[in-house]
């Protein structure tokens, strides 16, 4: 191992160096691959394996009589699984595949925007200089994050409860003085069937979970926020008022333009996450009313775990990986796109 | 932007006396203002922490909580007790579940951070042949939701079975080490991604100096790398640690056993419970869980997102 090292070193092979970019002294090494080896040999046994593994189920009816040792390999379906499960055409209830992708999209844009902007608006007004407990805000607002999800996600499941939740208490409780009769808040905030907004086709578990998410995601938009505040040169607001700017064009004109650059690729970063957020809409909403706050993770959870359709759950995982292949890459071209912003 | 930073210092000393003089007053209704918002902000994202608290000091005789009150009436720590002692309905202290999701955790991301922080020192450092492909497959895999890995890991693991001399059949997906495993295979690539970004901010003239000095790779890997990047494996290893202490997927479709089940286990089964089991087991329970990982997180705050290149561990 240590002799390979140096002989390397002595002799570059520099048709190797400009193929791969980037990295330190530009000399290909040998000894590169001893580093990989044991990541490699690891990755390549528990994921890359099982993954094309994956590819090969999803042509099978896979199923709970094929799980044991002896049992005779599963029958080759074809593209039977991958055309049920893009025509809905799948024998479990509520199962309707547009519908799903439709809803995880809508959730995680909804999402995303609102924490956003509410991060950077917090996080400017804490910006406020001379305001009193400044340091005290910032500490406090960050323990949403602290808190693992799954405890957020089941306590919240309980703060919606219809009779007993806090929501609907601290609801009662300020629509007394507004002699708004205490009934009126029994809402069945995960459960109930109608939606609130009648041209709007998302029902009111979704709204409750924006509001979860949005207590869960906005800190740590507002930490990266102020960290490009920050960054910001006193004297560009003071050449501006120099020149007689207001503030919303010293908003608008220098904290916009720094702040673009460091919450682009966060918000983007944000999306990835909230589409495959998990533990919200299985533990609070379990996919309901009818399945329809059911996500793309928590339906291939249920596919597998549920139903047992392990060739199924199959087509679609690699269904899923195609969706989140094409966002990965139209997101890439989008920080790409705004990567050349300059100030 | 450097430019605009560096004007002589005597000028730039008094541009930034005066400018401190003019904006550090705030006039009072303006400041009575935005502290009245800043409160309502406080109180938005303390009302669920503050209610389960409260809920977690009921007796236990009282099966849900009585309206909203800062502090119940006839407050009590029975519900910790009880749920210390056995919080399901499961022959289980919380004691055996926190061994379990402890021992998860740990291995998880101890194996993680080590396998890891070799391949992140080549992706960053060394030039070799298939550099960009190798990395282009981690960042394929990290993209990817743990639940992709789900179904042909239950399979695999699941076939495989040995006769072993004292605990009898061991089956490899019904057992902590199986789940371990399911879970380095998310965690790895965010480690080895993690630590790449970080080793990539480590400046190259120390390396640079001891290669003139006739260092090897390993040399310089070992004696230079390794101690430059503690802070980040200490980071990264927490991270780990944190998502294994909480992980719910895996253990969730393979443990079958009692004497496995985690913690989060625990939490969906009690949940699942809620019509029969007094919420303030429940509230306590969560508050124990929760606990560990965010009093470290609440303290180390400023040095994890130090050592933080990319954002959080995929759930």
């Amino acid at each position: 191992m240590t002799a390979a090292a140096p002989a390397a070193a002595v002799k570059p092979r520099r048709r190797w160096a400009g193929l791969a970019g980037g990295g330190g002294g530009g000399r290909v090494s040998r000894v590169a691959y001893l580093y990989l080896v044991p990541a490699f040999l690891v990755m390549g046994i528990i994921t890359l394996y099982p993954l094309l593994y994956q590819v090969w189920m999803s042509f099978t009816d896979y199923g709970v009589q094929n799980l044991r040792e002896t049992a005779p390999p599963p029958a080759w379906v074809g593209l039977d699984n991958y055309v049920n499960v893009l025509t809905s055409a799948l024998a479990i209830p509520n199962f309707d595949f547009l519908r799903i992708i439709l809803y995880n999209l809508v959730w995680a844009f909804s999402n995303v925007i609102i924490h956003v902007v509410l991060g950077v608006a917090i996080a400017v007004l804490l910006n406020t200089r001379g305001l009193w407990f400044r340091r005290f805000y910032r500490a406090m607002y960050i323990l949403p994050v602290v808190i693992p999800p799954i405890i957020v996600a089941t306590v919240w499941r309980a703060m919606y409860d219809a009779q007993d939740g806090a929501v609907n208490l601290m609801l009662s409780g300020v629509g007394v003085l507004f002699r708004i009769p205490p009934d009126f808040f029994q809402i069945d905030w995960l459960r109930q069937v109608e939606d609130p907004i009648a041209f709007i086709p998302l029902p009111l578990a979704f709204y409750a979970m924006l509001i979860t998410n949005t207590w869960l995601g906005w800190p740590l938009n507002a930490v990266v926020a102020t960290g490009a505040l920050q960054s910001i040169p006193n004297e560009l607001y003071e050449a501006a008022e120099i020149d007689g700017a207001s503030s919303w064009q010293k908003f608008r004109n220098i904290t916009m333009a720094y702040l673009r650059p460091a919450m682009l690729p966060y918000a983007i970063y944000g999306f990835v996450i909230t589409f495959n957020l998990f533990h919200l809409s299985y533990f609070m909403s379990q996919g309901g009313p009818f399945g329809r706050t059911e996500q793309l993770v928590t339906q291939a959870y249920r596919l597998v775990n549920e139903q047992q359709l392990y060739g199924v759950g199959a087509a679609f995982c690699v269904i899923m990986f195609f969706i989140l292949l094409a966002i990965t890459l139209v997101t890439n071209w989008l920080t790409k796109a705004t990567a050349t912003y300059n100030l | 932007m450097t430019s605009t930073t560096a004007p002589a210092p005597a000028l730039a000393k008094t541009a930034v006396k005066t400018g401190k003089l003019r904006r550090d007053r705030l006039p009072l209704g303006r400041q009575l203002l935005l502290q009245l918002i800043c409160i309502g902000i406080l109180i938005t994202v303390l009302f669920p922490i503050m209610w389960v608290v409260s809920m977690s000091l009921d007796p236990l005789s009282r099966s849900r909580p009585e309206g909203l009150n800062l502090i119940p009436a006839n407050p009590t720590l029975e519900a910790y007790a009880q749920v210390i002692q056995q919080p399901t309905n499961n022959p289980v202290s919380f004691l055996e579940l926190a061994k379990n999701s402890f021992i998860i955790a740990c291995t998880s991301s101890l194996f993680s951070v080590l396998i890891g922080v070799s391949a992140a020192y080549a992706f960053s450092r060394l030039h070799f042949r298939g550099r960009s492909v190798l990395m282009l497959v981690i960042l394929g895999v990290l993209m990817l939701p743990a639940v992709a890995t789900l179904t042909p890991l239950f399979v695999m693991l699941n076939k495989i079975v040995v006769t072993l001399p004292v605990i009898g059949e061991f089956n490899l997906r019904n057992s902590l080490m199986g789940v371990i495993l399911a879970i380095i295979s998310g965690l790895l690539p965010f480690a080895i991604w993690n630590l790449k970004g970080y080793l990539d901010t480590i400046p190259r003239e120390l390396e640079e100096a001891a290669s003139v000095d006739g260092a090897t790779t390993n040399q310089t890997f070992f004696k230079i790398i390794l101690p430059l990047a503690t802070p980040a494996l200490a980071v990264t290893a927490f991270l780990g640690f944190v998502s294994g202490w909480t992980e719910f997927y895996f253990s969730w479709m393979f443990l079958t056993k009692p004497q496995d089940f985690t913690l989060a286990m625990a939490l969906y089964a009690m949940q699942g419970q809620f019509t029969s089991t007094p919420w303030s087991l429940f509230a306590a329970f969560a508050i124990l869980v929760a606990i560990p990982p965010a009093v470290v997180y609440f303290f180390a705050q400023r040095w994890i997102t130090s050592g933080l290149a990319i954002g959080a561990v995929k759930g």
